[in-house]
């Protein structure tokens, strides 16, 4: 792989007008991945899903160079309707659309150029691989007491023209004081085997509101990592909501440090999985300051092979007196072939707070499926009534009302 | 007046029980094996043991394994390189060439340690009805009560006496569940095990008494290696204690059991310990380094086993008393109560794991940190493919006194079958100021409530233990916390 990645990393900036300053830079990242590797499960992290492993079974060999110097079309049909929305659209990891007709222009900032720093050098090798090969870094300001008008969509379309590709793709997002954002990730692939590797860092300061929605529906034969670091000032607020589904393999990695006081972090995610599906939402919720408050819920279904792999953390410093932290799993597992893995982790240096976890997994209730077929339903129905009922909890955590039913209906249409 | 002297004779005894009492040591001639590891140690040992030939070739593979195995790190207290070639791993009294053949022979010493422990060997003197099996350093000193377990059929001896008399029995299930390459600190003790305890319940029989080890590391540096055996038989009950005190020395010493329990078909075995080593200093100074592998064994079908533990002492915690589920419908149980304060550490928690049908497990953690102490509690719950209808529920609460400790939880759940139900909760908090403020209004002073609280909070685990030891422990709860309030 040393050799490919070499060649292929000659070749990513060939074309392109990185300064010597940032081809240093990324070399430094990409010998540190090369000394690395992909991570394995000999890692805490990764040792319910050896992505290395999965990568070499589902894709082989892997070639890292992406051309995205010629612009592709749009497929209208990717468009969520009924909805009226700002948009990116990404297509094969290139920005081909950028739209924010809603929204004033002065009160946001969009800047593509790349600034390469070494921050986030010591996450994982996935994000030096990130860093070594991202083209474009995009940063989007929303500036002091803005608020979005209409939602932010964020398109992450694949067409059939790639292949055992690896994708990397990078965003920033500032939230400055008292502004707020509702950003929609809406994951479309057409593609098959690539491994879609996506970094996206929040800064949201003072009074600002972050809504991050992150929706995977479509069924796909691509393996995906999202890590979303969010920063988070004070009386901020973070909303994050995972729909976990359609990709053969995606893991959401979610790191979040609550730096302010009275900030506040929720994070609910939904897996329903079949067909040897593999996902992972792993979480770190960094309670850093006094009254700081997170929340977590996460509810599994699966079926046919399926795996789904919850790792959730908490992390209280001696501190972060007064913080409320709480999270909960839930799994049904349909058949014997599932399975499903929790580590949910407390890790706490401070003596006056509240903090639990709860975790649970089994079968649906015998009880609840005879009550309904007794008022007639179908064993069928009486299935798919409770397990609609069963992730209803986490979709009606949505804050946002629109929002709430545009997933509600996307979610139902799927079952 | 009265109140008064019951009150300056209350601050005495908390002076005194402040002190780790069982800290001083016995001024007795040892013999010792060559200092280091290797394979003429080994040998050593054994030929002191007069052991038979494939134990020796067993102690050998272990050893072998071992140099291929390495030193385990991903756990949460770090600790200071250890050099195994620095290490005694054979002490015995001089006096214990030949195994004294009643209590008549043993070194006045030797009775008087035990004596000032707590523990007499004399039966006539023993108020309870409990048999004891003293372990002084690497040697069983003396076994109570042989004769009227003789009459049952139960076998209760050390491991060394058992190899000699029992070799089919010792043969056959030596290894079976911890097996010999499992992890380092095993295969270590595999290697250069010394003594321990040795007990078979035979069919059908139901112990009539709470058999009891005592644990006591005496010479300086050495690492203390015993290996206790526990095999219950179709249909048979045996409840076994364990309890463990070191003389408080600068230099941390090194504890590496092993502990394996096999219950077959219908059998029961109840496994208690309160481990008391000396958790070092004030400033985190010296310390047992307490880094044992327990495995139970649920062999037959309807099997149960049942560890409790009340972890006050060491330095550093580290140990995993785990359940095997292999019989169907065979149950396993873990209370835990896990006090750290100054600068002790613990990693600590249980492996639960599901192979047969209808197999139940329940655990309850109860953690309490104070001081600059650091805990955590690390568990697994595997329900494999085959394990239908099996049923977990965890629970693990901790308790925190102080923004300098840490109380960790990490848990590791893995489900593979549709049919089983797990649940697990956990919770960290502090003692409420109404809990406090309450108590205190009653006439308790800061001390007294919060002791009463923590026994509160540690009920569910201390009612597990067999009434003698329960009064003990509680007292050790109390004693573990003092001084950490205020």
């Amino acid at each position: 792989m040393e050799e490919r990645l070499k060649i292929d990393f000659e070749k990513s900036f060939k074309n392109s007008s990185f300064s010597t300053k940032n081809i240093n830079i990324k070399k430094e990242f990409l010998n540190k991945f090369i000394k690395e590797g992909l991570p394995n499960k000999s890692l805490e992290n990764w040792k319910f899903s050896d992505i290395s492993q999965i990568i070499k079974k589902e894709i082989g060999d892997l070639s890292f160079y992406n051309d995205i110097s010629a612009p592709s079309k749009i497929d209208p049909s990717i468009y969520l309707n009924g909805l009226e929305q700002n948009s990116i659209v990404f297509v094969n990891g290139r920005p081909e659309k950028i739209d924010f007709q809603f929204e004033e222009k002065n009160k946001l900032e969009i800047l593509d150029d790349f600034e390469l720093n070494k921050d986030y050098s010591d996450i994982n090798s996935l994000i030096n691989l990130n860093n070594a090969f991202v083209d474009k870094s995009f940063k989007i300001v929303v500036k002091e007491n803005y608020s979005f008008k209409k939602p932010l969509v964020i398109y992450h379309y694949t067409n059939k023209k790639v292949k055992s590709k690896n994708i990397n793709l990078r965003l920033n997002f500032i939230l400055e004081k008292n502004s707020s954002l509702k950003l929609i990730d809406v994951l479309n692939d057409a593609s098959e085997k690539n491994f879609i590797n996506t970094f996206y860092n929040f800064k949201i300061n003072q009074d600002a509101i972050l809504k991050n929605y992150k929706i995977d529906i479509k069924n796909n034969s691509n393996i995906k990592y999202i890590f979303t670091n969010i920063e988070q000032e004070k009386n901020s607020l973070s909303e994050t909501f995972i729909a976990s589904s359609g990709s053969d393999f995606i893991k959401n990695e979610i790191n979040c440090n609550l730096n302010g006081e009275h900030s506040s972090a929720f994070v609910n995610g939904i897996f329903s999985l079949n067909k040897q599906k593999h996902h992972e939402i792993r979480t770190s919720i960094n309670h850093l300051t006094e009254h700081t408050k997170s929340s977590q819920l996460i509810k599994s279904v699966l079926e046919n092979d399926a795996k789904a792999v919850y790792q959730g953390k908490i992390y209280v410093s001696s501190k972060a007196q007064k913080t409320d932290g709480y999270q909960l799993s839930k799994a049904i597992l349909l058949d014997e072939t599932t399975e499903f893995n929790a580590k949910p982790e407390l890790e706490i240096y401070a003596d006056d707070v509240k903090c639990s976890h709860g975790s649970a997994s089994g079968s649906l209730n015998e009880n609840s499926i005879f009550y309904l077929m007794s008022r007639g339903l179908n064993y069928k129905e009486a299935k798919e009534l409770l397990i609609s009922g069963f992730l209803l909890d986490v979709i009606e955590k949505i804050t946002d009302s629109e929002i709430k039913s545009l997933i509600k209906k996307m979610i139902g249409s799927q079952e | 007046m009265k109140i008064e002297s019951s009150q300056t004779s209350r601050e005495k005894e908390i002076e005194n029980l402040k002190k780790y009492k069982y800290g001083f040591s016995t001024d007795i001639e040892s013999t010792k094996a060559p200092k280091g590891l290797s394979e003429e140690v080994i040998k050593f040992i054994s030929n002191i043991k007069k052991e038979p030939q494939w134990l020796l070739d067993w102690r050998l593979k272990a050893y072998h394994r071992l140099k291929a195995l390495k030193e385990p790190n991903w756990q949460k207290p770090k600790y200071p390189k250890i050099d195994y070639q620095d290490l005694y791993y054979y002490s015995a009294p001089k006096s214990f060439k030949e195994k004294p053949k009643s209590l008549d022979d043993l070194d006045p010493k030797l009775l008087e340690t035990y004596k000032k422990l707590g523990i007499p060997l004399q039966e006539q003197k023993r108020l309870n009805n409990i048999a004891v099996d003293a372990v002084f350093d690497s040697v069983s000193v003396a076994t109570t009560f042989k004769d009227k377990l003789t009459e049952k059929g139960i076998i209760f001896c050390s491991i060394s006496e058992a190899v000699q008399k029992h070799p089919e029995l010792v043969k056959k299930y030596l290894g079976s569940v911890i097996p010999l390459s499992d992890h380092f600190f095993a295969t270590l003790n595999s290697a250069v095990f010394t003594d321990g305890s040795f007990v078979y319940v035979p069919p059908g029989v139901k112990c009539p008494m709470e058999l009891s080890t005592y644990f006591r590391i005496n010479a300086s540096d050495t690492g203390q290696f015993e290996r206790t055996l526990i095999i219950a038989d179709k249909g048979s009950y045996v409840s076994y204690l364990e309890g463990c005190t070191a003389p408080m020395r600068d230099e941390n010493q090194l504890h590496a059991a092993n502990v394996e329990l096999v219950a077959l078909d219908d059998a029961e075995i109840k496994y208690s310990t309160v481990q008391n080593w000396y958790p070092g200093d004030k400033d985190g100074k010296g310390g047992i380094y307490n880094f044992v592998t327990k495995r139970g064994l649920c062999k037959g079908k309807n099997s149960k086993i049942s560890w409790t533990q009340v972890e006050t002492g060491s330095a550093i915690t580290w140990k995993y008393p785990s359940c095997i589920l292999k019989g169907d419908n065979s149950i396993g149980e873990f209370y835990s109560i896990a006090i750290t304060n100054n600068h002790q550490k613990a990693d600590t928690g249980t492996k639960m794991i599901h192979l047969g049908k209808n197999t139940k497990s329940k655990i309850i953690s109860k953690g309490i940190s104070a001081g600059f102490s650091d805990m955590t509690y690390r568990g697994l719950v595997d329900i494999s493919k085959k394990a239908n209808n099996s049923r977990n529920y965890t629970q693990c609460d901790s308790l925190l006194m102080g923004n300098k400790c840490g109380a960790h939880t990490i848990p590791y759940i893995k489900n593979k079958n549709s049919d089983s139900n797990l649940a697990h909760e956990a919770t960290t908090s502090k003692i409420s100021e109404e809990q406090l403020h309450y108590c205190q209004q009653r006439g308790l002073n800061s001390e007294e409530a919060v002791g009463l609280i923590v026994n509160g909070f540690c009920k569910e685990v201390l009612q597990q233990l067999p009434m003698e030891f329960a009064v003990e422990a509680q007292k050790l709860v109390g004693i573990s916390l003092e001084g950490s309030v205020g």
